[in-house]
This record gives C-alpha cells, structure tokens and sequence, in this order.
C-alpha cells in the first residue's frame, strides 16, 4: 500500500481540497475523531499540509485510555493494591494513567498479586485458565473495535466455567459521543473523518443521524496518508455540494454494514447505560455493561468496587477539555511544561492516541517553537 | 487502541483459532468474529482478534485510483 503515500498523489488530493476549501467559509473545521487517525496526521505531517490548504483539522474523543475517568483507573489500582492472590491484566498504556493515587505501573501490588500488560484480552483469558487458583481480572478499555473481542472472552470463560476470570470494564460507544458533542453546540465542526475501525465494526448507519438531524458531512477514513485526504477531499466535496451523507472511503476494511457478527455478540453479553466520559460529563447510552447473564464476570461488582464517576485528576490536568476539543493540547500550561511523556499529568499525554502526546511528539514539540 | 494492521492468514485451527502472517511474523489469531475467514485471505486484526475482511476488490480499485493520481500529478 506504499501508493497510498505516494508524494505526487498527496500533492494531488491537497490541490483538489484546498480548491475546494477555497469555494468554502473558512476556517473549514473538520474533526477526526479518532486518536489512531491523529497520530496518523501529526506522523505524516499531514495537519500543517491541510492548514495550508484551508482545512483546520481537530481532535476529537477517540481515545479510550483518555476518556476513562480516572474513578475507574483508581478502582483498578485498589484493586491490585488490596487484593490478594489477583493477577490484573491490561493495555500497557493504562498503567501509566496518572491518578491522585498514582499510576497503575507504580502501585505496591498486595501480597501474591502482580500487573501483567497483555495485548489482547485473549491472553487474559489464558492466564486465568492456567492458574485456576488465583483471580485474573481484565481491566479493558475500549471502543467497538475492541468490545467484541472483550465479548468474546467473557463467553469462552463462561463456557469454560472459569469463575476466577472477570473485567473491570471501561467501554466506551463513539456514536452517542458524537451526538453529545454536537449537542452541547460549543464547537463549530463542518465535517467528520469517522473511525475507520470502529466502522469496520458498526457500519455506516449509526452515524447517518449527523447528515440528517445536523445537516453535517462525513466520510470514514483508512489511516494511510492517502486514505485521510481522500477522506478529507469527501467531506469538502459534501460541503459544496450541499449533500452531507455518510461516505466509506475505507472499502478495502469497512463493509457499509460493518462486521454483524461482531454486533451480535457484544450485544448478547453487554447492554447500554448512561456512562460518565471524562471532559463530557453523562451521556445516554455511551457507555456498555454486563447483561445480567453474565453478571458474575463483573470485576466491579465481584469486588464490590467503588467506581466514582468523577475526581481523582492531578490539579490542572485540562485532558478533559483537551477531549471535547474546547482546547488544544498547548493551551494547557501544564503542556510541555510540567506534563511531559516522562511524566505526564493525565492521560492525554500518556496514551499514544492521547492528543496531548501527539502533539508533543510531532508537532510543535516545546510550547512556542510553532 | 484502535490500531489494527493487516494481515494474512495462515492456519486455520478449530475452534475459532488460528495464525496470521503479520510482516514475516506468524501471530496467533482469533477468529470468533470472523467465522468466514478463510486460509490466504487478508484480515484486519486488533488485540489478537481478526475484526474485518480485507476486500480485495476495493484495495485495487484504492490502488488504481493512486496510481493514476500519481500519474497525472
């Protein structure tokens, strides 16, 4: 796919955009919401190319770690930190999430109890099977791409029989998310690169409300260089015609009805609930818990947890606000100061789709070097 | 925690397992979510699990359109 970066086909599409945008109201304001697609245009260097073709592009929520108030981040670390003979499993990023309690990484696991980063919750799953005597709980985060194979788990571990497995969950749905976002009607958005992986999931349909209840454009986008502009090129096209839809300019790894066998299962072992993002507040049926059936996988509520929905943030961490694109990442004054990948202040600087770390690794780096 | 890569399968083991080609490395895979997968298809896989068809129709059509834009720039 190294076409897909070829130099003189960039050029090409910023041409056909920045023609585009021209014929439009500037700033032209497109959101990409999810965090891959951010590194992919700091990576890239695409968002200073598409500034000066007239599109200013805007990070949105798609960052699980990040969005994850840090109510349940301190909940795990009680978790490995009281709990004895407990194995908890997670994404290497989230160990780091600092709290007011510290971070995962840095916590003195109880007797008999450790942190084990995993790269899937497959492999959760494997150590609970091999040590039948201790608990292993999964502490996942995640948006749809992630969910079923969470989904998945939990039904081999009910199947197995495995009482000692459970997931300290922290799952997260991108399109009510987006509806909250243009409902609270702060910011300006003229147009959408949707996840491409969420969609190879969820499909087309779920975001069709924002064409026809917003009258907003948007295309869901791969994450090569080609795939973002090509997407980018969608939108602008939308905004001139005045026809906004849902366009797929992923087709290779998003089918327009998404992956229903992946849908069917999260939906046998999770259901809806009004769940708390950090920066954008309680929002209806954003977030999933546990069908009753599959209760006793609750690591929440087999450990009879406390699960604060807000608090816990390091005085002046502005991730949240960060989140729902009310500030860029350097207009925090912790931002390259005090908060630094080696020791950063909130999450937005922790996970490698957190806005903040993205822009310090790729853009303008220290505060006033822009 | 979206990021998925392509891939190649392998093998195929029951039930729902199998082994995908990930730039030269063989990575051990799931296949719940994706029970049409066959051996020689390319997949996208996230956290050990394959999540979506890769279509093979689309990628060239994607690659045709580059070229020629590369072509006439």
């Amino acid at each position: 796919m190294k076409e897909l970066r070829n130099q003189k086909a960039v050029a090409g599409l910023l041409r056909d955009i920045s023609g585009l945008a021209r014929a439009l109201p500037s700033p032209v304001r497109v959101m990409e919401v999810c965090g891959t697609h951010t590194m992919s245009l700091f990576k890239h260097g695409l968002t200073p190319l598409l500034a000066g073709a007239g599109v200013e592009m805007i990070s949105g929520p798609g960052c699980p770690v990040c969005i994850t108030p840090n109510g349940v981040h301190e909940a795990a670390l009680a978790l490995l930190t009281q709990r004895e003979g407990l194995t908890l499993a997670t994404f290497g990023d989230m160990t780091r999430v600092p709290t007011s309690k510290g971070a995962l990484q840095a916590g003195v696991p109880a007797r008999n109890s450790r942190l084990r980063i995993v790269y899937s919750p497959g492999e959760a799953l494997e150590e609970a099977r091999r040590s039948p005597e201790r608990e292993t709980v999964f502490f996942g985060a995640g948006f749809e791409t992630t969910i079923p194979a969470i989904a998945v788990t939990v039904q081999e571990a009910e199947e197995a029989g495995l009482s000692n497995f459970s997931v300290l969950r922290a799952l997260w749905l991108i399109p009510p998310a987006l509806r909250a976002l243009l409902q609270s009607g702060n910011i300006a958005i003229a147009g959408f690169l949707y996840p491409g992986h969420v969609s190879a999931i969820i499909g087309l349909r779920p975001y069709a409300f924002i064409a026809e209840e917003y009258g907003i454009p948007g295309a869901v986008a791969g994450f090569e260089p080609g795939d973002i502009l090509l997407a980018v090129r969608s939108v602008l096209a939308q905004l001139a015609e005045g026809k906004p839809r849902v366009a797929l300019e992923y087709s290779r790894a998003v089918r327009p009805d998404g992956n229903p066998v992946a849908r069917k299962l999260m939906d046998e072992v999770f259901e809806p609930y009004d769940a708390t993002w950090r920066g954008l507040g309680t929002i209806p049926g954003s977030g999933l818990k546990f069908r009753k059936k599959y209760l006793a996988f609750d690591a929440g509520r087999k450990f009879r947890l406390r699960i604060p929905e807000s608090g816990g943030d390091l005085p002046g961490c502005r991730c949240g606000e960060v989140l729902r694109a009310a500030i860029r990442p350097d207009g925090c004054r912790l931002f390259a100061s005090k908060c630094t990948p080696e020791s950063p202040l909130g999450p937005c600087m922790v996970s490698y789709e957190g806005a903040c770390l993205i822009h310090y690794k790729y853009g303008r780096g220290k505060k006033g070097d822009a | 925690m979206c990021l998925a890569v392509p891939a190649k399968i392998t093998r195929l083991e029951k039930p729902n397992l199998g082994l995908v080609d990930y730039a030269g490395t063989e990575v051990r895979t799931n296949f719940s979510l994706l029970p049409q997968a066959r051996v020689g298809d390319w997949v996208i896989v996230h956290a050990g699990f394959a999540i979506s068809l890769m279509d093979k129709k689309e990628a060239r059509k994607t690659l045709r359109l580059f070229r020629e834009m590369a072509k006439a720039a």
